[in-house]
């Protein structure tokens, strides 16, 4: 199968300072793909050029079999972009918004209406059918955005941050419908900032100072995790972290909440080395045990080379 | 320092409420934060995070209740209390066109640190930040990390016992996000109180201990690892199957199931006690027979979602 889109190479300067520097990637069609970093890693300027509204300096994107480069306008046809700050009329309705949207994608009334009230159900905001959208909270009015943008029905929906500021009530709302878009066999990338949100998608695009650092699926990218992570609660976790940061094989100590979260060597051989320690230190400690790797634990191992830490 | 602050209350809030005409955004709040204790604010938006924050900063005055700030009540001395804050937001709080040191030298103003501390402390936020030898250099050419940590040199400049942060860390990378963590577990340590807003729970998981708020009101507290084991009513089961989308209809709104989210390839799933069986008869019944279900723990996110009262009507129609 030919993928929905195939970036390949492609780079973007600003002034001194490159944005993206000679990134790849291939989507596969009906996955949930996302481009992952910080701020700052590429991921607005990458999405720009996919959606053609930001030439590339150099390299090729193909969308659907149309040359994004040097036909934007007839590639806009194949899929919807919803940029970071999407357009909506503040001082319109919700309801005014969506018939805006619609008539400027020529969509027939009886499907409009059809699929607004299906998406309106799905992001629960059929309540708000009449409220004006500048009074609308931030993650509704990400989701109105998101109605808008998916009001006709497109193969390929490009999302650029949708879920920055957006609770986690609304974001599993969100994520909802972007579930339901993938059984109707529409082509997903989205961005984030969040790595937990990450785990989400299909396969993942790691970028960081405008590079790809990996791409892969989640599971497949966490299993690529050198090294385990222990957790040890404790009552004074700081004080137990002071015990476990100088041990031999543990390559960092972070404190996260209650827990020390341990990056050691090998589990098998550290895990009794610190329990031992702890006990002699006199330091209260519940049992270290192997916590499951998060992409955040990759991204710090990958990211750490490029001299991003002082 | 007051006794109060002696006494190890940085932040007190006692039955504190705000009431907008007929909408009540908090509404009758209690919490105490100890000094060196971060404590996390996490709710949805418009659940009264930034109405409470607002008050503790004395910029809102609280329809009811009483808030003391290092043991100044605020309604009195709004100032004075204002004085033991320090606050930084990670979007808004630098200015991009000014180099290091002007700005540290602008919050340094607006902080009222004496001129003969000022050097010292800019000193001590300079080396903090990571950023000797860059004071020249203007914030706009500043790597999202440097910026972070800037902004919380600025807002500790004039040594506050008390620190709000907003959203702190969101959108920074990891390995800069880890080390400002660092230093915030450094001040707690110094004995400063911190107090975290956050909606964000990978952020949250760094607090010592969380508030989860809704409409207004304090809904669950308790550590990270507390929290996760909130009794939900019911078991979080990791359900792997084909046709994610399908089996995510097929499940939404079904007997004995009470919330489900799409993970990739798998379904987390919050059910009944004995849900594993009808969440195998459900699917089978829609056509979905390879299923493989394991129990998992609830992480924060979960919580939070089952927390926080959901409409009925958030049953997507298929």
């Amino acid at each position: 199968m030919s993928p929905a889109i195939d970036a390949r190479g492609i780079s973007k300067r600003f002034g001194s300072g490159i944005a993206v520097d000679r990134l790849s990637l291939s989507v596969a069609p009906n996955e949930i793909f996302g481009l992952v970093g910080p701020d700052g890693a590429g991921k607005t300027t990458t999405m720009r050029m996919l959606a053609g509204v930001m030439r590339p300096d150099e390299g090729s994107i193909v969308i659907d079999g149309v040359d994004v480069v040097k036909n934007p306008d007839l590639a806009k046809a194949h899929f919807s972009y919803m940029p970071q700050r999407f357009g909506l009329y503040e001082d319109l309705t919700v309801d005014e918004n969506i018939r805006f949207y619609a008539d400027l994608f020529s969509i027939p009334a009886r499907q409009r209406e059809d699929r607004a009230a299906r998406l309106l159900a799905a992001s629960d905001m059929a309540r708000f059918r009449g409220r004006l959208a500048g009074q609308l909270s931030g993650g509704m009015k990400q989701k109105l955005g998101l109605t808008c943008a998916l009001i006709h029905t497109p193969k390929i929906v490009l999302l650029d941050e949708p879920t920055t500021g957006v609770d986690p009530v609304s974001r599993r709302d969100f994520w909802r419908i972007l579930y339901d878009l993938r059984e109707e066999g529409v082509t997903i990338v989205i961005s984030t900032a969040y790595l937990d949100e990450a785990e989400r998608c299909h396969r993942l695009a790691l970028l960081h100072e405008g590079r790809l650092l990996q791409c892969d699926t989640p599971q497949a990218l966490k299993a690529r995790m050198p090294g385990a992570i222990l957790l040890v609660a404790s009552k004074q976790p700081r004080a137990a972290r002071a015990v476990i940061a100088p041990l031999a094989g543990v390559t960092s100590t972070l404190l996260v909440g209650d827990n020390v979260r341990v990056t050691v060597d090998d589990a098998a051989r550290r895990l009794p080395q610190i329990a031992k320690a702890l006990a002699e230190s006199g330091v209260p400690f519940e049992p270290p045990h192997l916590a499951p790797t998060t992409i955040e634990d990759l991204f710090v191992t990958l990211e750490k080379p490029l001299g991003a830490a002082a | 320092m007051s006794a109060a602050a002696d006494s190890g209350l940085a932040i007190v809030a006692r039955h504190l409420t705000k009431r907008f005409k007929a909408f009540t955004a908090v509404d009758g709040v209690d919490f105490e934060v100890r000094r060196g204790e971060i404590l996390g604010f996490i709710g949805p938006n418009g659940a009264g995070k930034s109405t409470i924050i607002r008050m503790l900063c004395g910029l809102l005055r609280p329809s009811a209740g009483q808030i003391l700030i290092a043991g100044i009540d605020v309604a009195k001395r709004p100032e004075a209390a204002r004085q033991r804050i320090g606050y930084m937001s990670q979007k808004f709080s630098l200015y991009a066109d000014l180099s290091v040191a002007e700005n540290l030298r602008f919050f340094g103003g607006i902080y009222r640190v004496p001129k003969d501390k000022l050097a010292e402390r800019m000193a001590y936020a300079v080396a903090m930040a990571g950023l000797a030898g860059r004071e020249d250099d203007l914030v706009s050419t500043l790597a999202g990390g440097w910026k972070q940590r800037l902004a919380l040199g600025c807002a500790i400049l004039h040594n506050p016992p008390i620190l709000f942060l907003d959203e702190p860390t969101s959108g920074v990378d990891p390995v800069s996000r880890r080390r400002f963590w660092d230093l915030i577990h450094d001040l707690a340590a110094s004995g400063v109180a911190i107090l975290v807003t956050t909606h964000y729970m990978d952020e949250a998981e760094y607090c010592d201990l969380i508030m989860l708020i809704n409409q207004g009101r304090i809904v669950a507290s308790g550590s990270p690892t507390e929290l996760k084991h909130t009794p939900l009513g019911g078991r979080m089961l990791l359900v792997e199957c084909e046709s994610i989308g399908r089996a995510l209809h097929l499940l939404t709104g079904a007997k004995g199931v009470r919330d489900v989210a799409a993970f990739g390839d798998a379904l987390h799933v919050l059910t009944d006690p004995d849900g594993e069986t009808s969440i195998r008869a459900l699917l089978a019944a829609g056509g979905i027979a390879k299923v493989d279900i394991s129990p998992i723990e609830p992480g924060l996110e979960d919580v939070f979602v089952n927390l926080v009262a959901r409409p009925a009507a958030a049953a997507p129609t298929p």
